[in-house]
């Protein structure tokens, strides 16, 4: 049975059991998820699983209540509904309720490869293999995962969905002498990820990392490589463009304003890369431009959200929008020149040592003196309002003096708010060359060129 | 088709296909939570999952494979698959893998549970968040929130060592929380911690919190918090509540002394540790009033169970004695390659993900004092209170913490509270300033322990009090 009959079958049963008033929306959901794990050079932990979900919202007399199970045989769908229905009956009353998202089209997603939708372990452990190789003799660890995902959205107002998606990820880090270098990369095909050049850039940036000096702490002018940059669209999704926490007066956010500096246009485009063609709650996802150049746009909403706002849903329903917010969760930062003169995802050229990336390099050049970052870590929010995030480096910093790395420095822990750090006159140059960052979760994904900042606050040296 | 019996077919499919060890359990999940926000509910969720996931060990090799169903054809196709993904591992292939042994053991357990919270009508849990959350609203709350959460988890565990364990495991909890709002910066306070507290109990725990009771106080301290005094810059004598310190545990002794990222197999993700293997049993982890134990038998606390997902049993066991480090959170292979005789922390978030190396109880024994004597005997610092913020480095050696409240501790009493604390430090260096510890223990629980690929989210218990630390660096600025 198809995901889309399984949830039609779903709403014929609400239908059923709780009669033609009632509100039903359901997503179903098949995943095969696979990832391959590495540490200390060698293959410790190797895990798939195929799995399906049904989520079904449902809201009558007033009332909502969600439930989901994994039991997809007649038994275990009627006992979804039934539960979800007894629920929905003892539950307090929901006068914010938005309602069901009714019949729109809904665009074809990306392109599924299906090669990599059927991916063995083998063809997972040949890239660990590569990047084990490719690190000659420095401790490799890390992962490579593929994930697959097709699914349907039905509810009762007439509405119906299907997509899948496809996605591949590598990260990787070289570790000598207690200095690491870190490479990572997402992709729509698993076949665009080279674990040989992850590994080799990986090595690269260990050993220009190696012996690291302490310096004071202080504010530096920086470069942040990609992954870093990640961090930053992360924090701005989750604390600024989340429609919920606008609405509650504890993002930053203020569309029509100029938070930004004019080098910043931040995209969150669902169908540039792998993502379903829908949301939660049945609502087309597509491209919304957060900040343009340099001025707040739009933030992200969800029907609930959305409704309150007078704005309707952007595409963002997702779970735990409810409580958490809606969050964009594939943001682009645009890259000089604009998305359309380059190409995603290229990776080292063979620039090597502590930027090992050409496109950062040049980015390097301009710095008189500064830091280059390479990565984030551990970066938790003490004030959301003015999105004051605390957080280490992780995986290299340089020094850099009259355009080079001069020397490798011990990490730093930071205390900075980061859309000030981005604001105007504050971002003094955008690499040419966006690179796909994997999120913690598939289906999360983060797109930026390496950054130029005026100015870090570094708060303290991470070994005192 | 049992679930001993699903577990058993995929255990037997594993060793067809070439396995020398496998093991699989079938959980049973149903979950429950209720969030309201400014006196509505806000969402009401049920879920329930049951599912079955095999291991198997080819060689030195592991593999991992999970599924929904638990026909006979679909957990012996999990086995065999399980199989062929170790098998697939031995293409980067690591040093010999041992298992230390674990006595096979038939056996059931369930926890302790006075009043099913699953049975509790869901119009007296959600009266519940609706009156609490109302009243902070009425008492200057711009965002009065509520929230509580319930698993109700069987386990069947069987191995190719002939282990065959059912579990039944209820956990649940609550909390609120009031934000406050002003100018450019919120203000939050709440009880009894930033998610609330829970344990491996039935409803009684959340009836014991008397949330309603709360609600109006902490309600004022946010909105009074936006005009308070910022915390001071500089170094001072500290006095960390009990839920802060139960963080702090879990943070910078917790994760420190598991013993898969002291092996390296965390590094690229959640990290490693400052610890060496070498100086098990010698090195000076903190102050001589440091007693921190791993205890999975505290009846109550979150991280309790009978058996670990690994068959080994609960048992509690010294970590850190008297200021010495002394012991790790191991599992079974991974003690094996450090040369040690145990296990028993060992477990996975659902049937879907690999069992590994995990908190149980991570807590420190009681300490002599009360927290009035240690702020009476404190004649210059700050005593700060529940969780805000928390970052520590990937060795959990550098860490800052921000909690939601402070207050001067001037000549022995309790003066102005404080706004944005913060604290920083290393943590052997910390610890080793501790030097007055309150009796006045609380099992903390976390719900929400992230750790590995791909993510689980595990259940801690932190026994913890209030103590005090010497010169330690706090409010720092952005």
């Amino acid at each position: 049975m198809s995901e889309l009959d399984l949830a039609g079958r779903v709403v014929e049963l609400v239908r059923r059991l709780a009669g033609p008033d009632a509100q039903a929306e359901v997503v179903v959901t098949r995943a095969d998820l696979a990832l391959t794990r590495f540490a200390n050079s060698f293959i410790h932990q190797n895990v798939a699983e195929s799995a399906t979900a049904v989520r079904l919202r449902l809201h009558a007399d007033g009332r909502t209540a969600a439930g989901s199970g994994s039991l997809v045989d007649p038994d275990g769908l009627t006992a979804l509904v039934e539960r979800t229905l007894a629920a929905t009956r003892l539950a307090p009353h929901d006068p914010a309720w938005p309602g069901l998202t009714p019949p729109v089209p809904v665009p074809s997603g990306a392109p599924v490869d299906e090669a990599t939708a059927a991916a063995s372990p083998d063809e997972r452990a040949a890239r660990v293999r590569a990047f084990v190789d490719a690190v000659e003799g420095l401790e490799a660890a890390g992962y490579c995962r593929t994930a697959h995902r097709s699914g349907a959205f039905a509810n009762s107002a007439g509405q119906s969905a299907v997509g899948r998606s496809v996605e591949a990820a590598m990260d990787g880090i070289a570790r000598t002498g207690g200095a690491d270098g870190v490479a990572r990369h997402a992709a729509d095909r698993l076949a665009d990820l080279d674990g040989a050049a992850l590994g080799a850039r990986a090595a690269a940036k260990a050993r220009a990392a190696a012996d690291p000096v302490e310096l004071p702490p202080g504010r530096y002018e920086v470069v942040l490589e990609p992954a870093a940059v990640a961090d930053l669209l992360q924090n701005l999704s989750w604390y600024g463009f989340n429609g919920k926490r606008h609405a509650e007066r504890q993002s930053f956010a203020e569309p029509g304003r100029a938070q930004f500096d004019p080098a910043v246009t931040l995209v969150d485009d669902p169908l540039h890369a792998s993502g379903l063609p829908y949301d939660l709650e049945g609502t087309p996802r597509r491209p919304l431009t957060l900040v343009e150049a340099g001025t707040t746009a739009a933030v992200a909403h969800d029907r609930r959200s959305g409704a309150e706002a007078g704005t309707g849903s952007t595409g963002h329903g997702m779970v735990g929008a409810s409580t958490f917010g809606p969050l964009p969760r594939n943001l682009r930062l645009l890259p000089t020149g604009g998305a359309a003169e380059v190409a995603a995802g290229q990776l080292s050229a063979g620039v090597t040592g502590a930027v090992a990336d050409p496109d950062t390099a040049g980015l390097v050049a301009g710095m008189a003196r500064g830091l280059l970052v390479s990565d984030f870590w551990y970066t938790r929010v003490l004030d959301p309002k003015q999105l004051v995030v605390t957080g280490l480096t992780r995986n290299g910093v340089w020094l850099v003096e009259d355009g080079v790395p001069t020397r490798a420095v011990r990490d730093f822990r930071f205390t900075e708010s980061y859309p000030r750090a981005m604001g105007p006159g504050r971002v003094l140059g955008l690499g040419r060359v966006p690179v796909r960052q994997p999120d913690r979760m598939d289906g999360f994904w983060w797109e930026a060129p390496a950054l130029r900042l005026a100015s870090w606050n570094f708060t303290g040296g991470a070994s005192g | 088709m049992t679930e001993f019996d699903a577990a058993t077919a995929a255990v037997q499919a594993a060793l067809d296909a070439g396995a020398r060890y496998a093991d699989a359990r079938v959980m049973h999940r149903r979950y429950e939570s209720m969030s309201a926000r400014n006196g509505d509910i806000e969402e009401l969720t049920q879920d329930e999952s049951i599912g079955l996931g095999v291991r198997a060990l080819v060689g030195s090799s592991w593999g991992f494979h999970a599924v929904p169903e638990l026909s006979d054809a679909a957990a012996r196709d999990a086995g065999r698959r399980a199989a062929a993904i170790a098998t697939a591992s031995a293409r980067v292939p690591g040093p010999p893998i041992e298992l230390v042994p674990v006595e096979a053991t038939v056996a059931s357990w369930a926890s302790a549970c006075d009043v099913d919270p699953l049975g509790v009508p869901l119009s007296d849990k959600g009266d519940l968040l609706a009156r609490a959350t109302a009243t902070m609203r009425e008492h200057g709350a711009d965002l009065a929130e509520g929230l509580y959460q319930i698993w109700d988890t069987a386990k069947w565990f069987v191995s190719s060592e002939g282990h065959r364990i059912d579990q039944r495991i209820r956990e649940c909890g609550g909390g609120i929380s009031a934000t406050s709002i002003g100018d450019g910066e919120t203000q939050r306070r709440s009880y009894p911690s930033y998610r609330g507290q829970y344990g491996t109990t039935g409803w009684e725990l959340v009836t014991s919190l008397d949330l309603a009771a709360h609600a109006a106080r902490i309600a004022e301290e946010s909105r009074e918090l936006l005009t308070a005094p910022e915390c001071p810059s500089g170094e001072t004598d500290l006095i960390l509540g009990g839920e802060q310190l139960a963080l702090q545990i879990h943070e910078s002794v917790g994760h420190a002394i598991e013993l898969d990222r002291i092996l390296g197999w965390e590094a690229a993700f959640a990290g490693t540790s400052w610890l060496d293997l070498t100086r098990l049993g010698a090195l000076r982890y903190g102050s001589e009033l440091m007693n921190v134990t791993i205890d999975p038998t505290i009846p109550g606390a979150l991280g309790s169970f009978g058996f670990d997902d690994e068959g080994s049993p609960a048992v509690k066991r010294d970590a850190v004695r008297e200021g010495r480090w002394v012991g790790v959170l191991a599992g079974r292979d991974s003690a094996a390659v450090a040369g040690l005789d145990y296990g028993g922390s060992v477990r996975a978030d659902g049937w879907a993900r690999l069992p590994m190396v995990r908190m149980t109880n991570v807590g420190l024994e009681p300490g002599p004092h009360t927290l009035d004597e240690i702020i009476a005997a404190t004649d210059d610092g700050v005593l700060m209170d529940l969780n805000r913020s928390w970052s520590i480095d990937d060795k959990r050696l550098n860490f800052q913490f921000g909690c939601e409240v402070g207050w001067e501790v001037k000549k022995g009493r309790r003066g102005r509270m404080l706004r944005n604390p913060t604290y920083t430090g290393i943590g052997p260096v910390f610890w080793r300033s501790m030097d007055m510890l309150s009796s006045e223990i609380v099992p903390w629980g976390t719900p929400n322990c992230g750790k590995g690929q791909p993510g689980q989210t595990g259940h801690t218990g932190h026994p913890a009090a209030p103590a005090r630390f010497r010169n330690v660096r706090v409010g720092v600025r952005a």
